[in-house]
């Protein structure tokens, strides 16, 4: 069955989309993802959509969700690598992406997600206020 | 009159269906040699009402044509179905309106990202969607 590997890194989920999914294979990443988060403690998801030449609004409610279960498991999402012509195509169609924090590669997503992760502090007392 | 260089019809049935629909978008644009932006938009809305016909129309077909009119060359996208049809084409086209539990992005989305966008539907008579966009000069 196809799936999309998912690779833990330090504190952090990392996920590289990589072929053109369709709707069921996006799903399955999004219960997979809240899946891993709770087996591995993470504190982060990283989700490197660079080789997607396409975000429409099932794809981005599914990074929406991604970040919003991520957020209630006291986790950050941070989605890196988007091209140019799918950020323009995105805004036109009207999607937001609420709740989710972008970098422009994956070394300046870790760099941030870090960064959120060290203000929350270590032990995830974040979540308390 | 618009002439019709090229047609592919596509089942539109399973998700995987939705994606191949993309995919011929993509042949086909970048054929008539749309820009990637504009290349990008137009398989983003075919992505949009090609999941629609699934969703709301229970599946149906996608007619992917090449046209060319007074020189200008263009991609059609014909979405047709037999299901429950569309009650109030006003409604579905606004921002945010959905009976799906989406986003209701799909429809006026759609529209913002073609040159020419027709909904023909009536209650039990299935809808079919067209979308046109021209190559820019």
């Amino acid at each position: 069955m196809e799936q999309i590997p998912i690779l833990k890194v330090g504190r952090c989920l990392l996920v590289s989309i990589q072929i053109d999914m369709h709707d069921k294979l996006a799903m399955a990443l999004q219960d997979d993802l809240t899946q891993k988060l709770v087996e591995t403690r993470a504190r982060g998801v990283l989700i490197d959509i660079s080789a997607l030449d396409l975000v429409d609004s099932f794809i981005g409610r599914m990074l929406s969700n991604i970040a919003a279960m991520a957020r209630v498991l006291d986790a950050q999402t941070v989605v890196v690598g988007m091209r140019p012509q799918v950020a323009i195509t995105l805004v036109e169609l009207g999607l937001t992406l609420t709740g989710i924090q972008t970098a422009l590669d994956v070394d300046r997503g870790l760099a941030l997600i870090n960064r959120l992760i060290d203000a929350e502090g270590e032990d995830g007392a974040g979540g308390a206020h | 009159m618009v002439q019709v260089e090229r047609t592919s019809t596509l089942e539109v049935r399973t998700p995987e269906d939705v994606v191949k629909v993309r995919q011929e978008v993509r042949k086909r644009t970048a054929a008539v040699g749309f820009s990637l932006v504009d290349q990008t938009k137009f398989v983003t809305a075919a992505s949009e009402i090609a999941r629609n016909t699934i969703d709301h129309g229970g599946g149906g077909r996608a007619h992917i044509e090449t046209i060319v009119l007074t020189g200008k060359r263009g991609v059609r996208l014909v979405f047709e179905d037999q299901g429950p049809g569309i009650a109030d084409i006003k409604l579905a086209m606004q921002d945010g309106y959905s009976t799906g539990g989406g986003l209701g992005m799909g429809m006026p989305g759609s529209k913002r990202l073609s040159n020419e966008f027709y909904v023909e539907s009536s209650p039990g008579k299935g809808t079919k969607v067209t979308l046109v966009r021209w190559k820019s000069s």
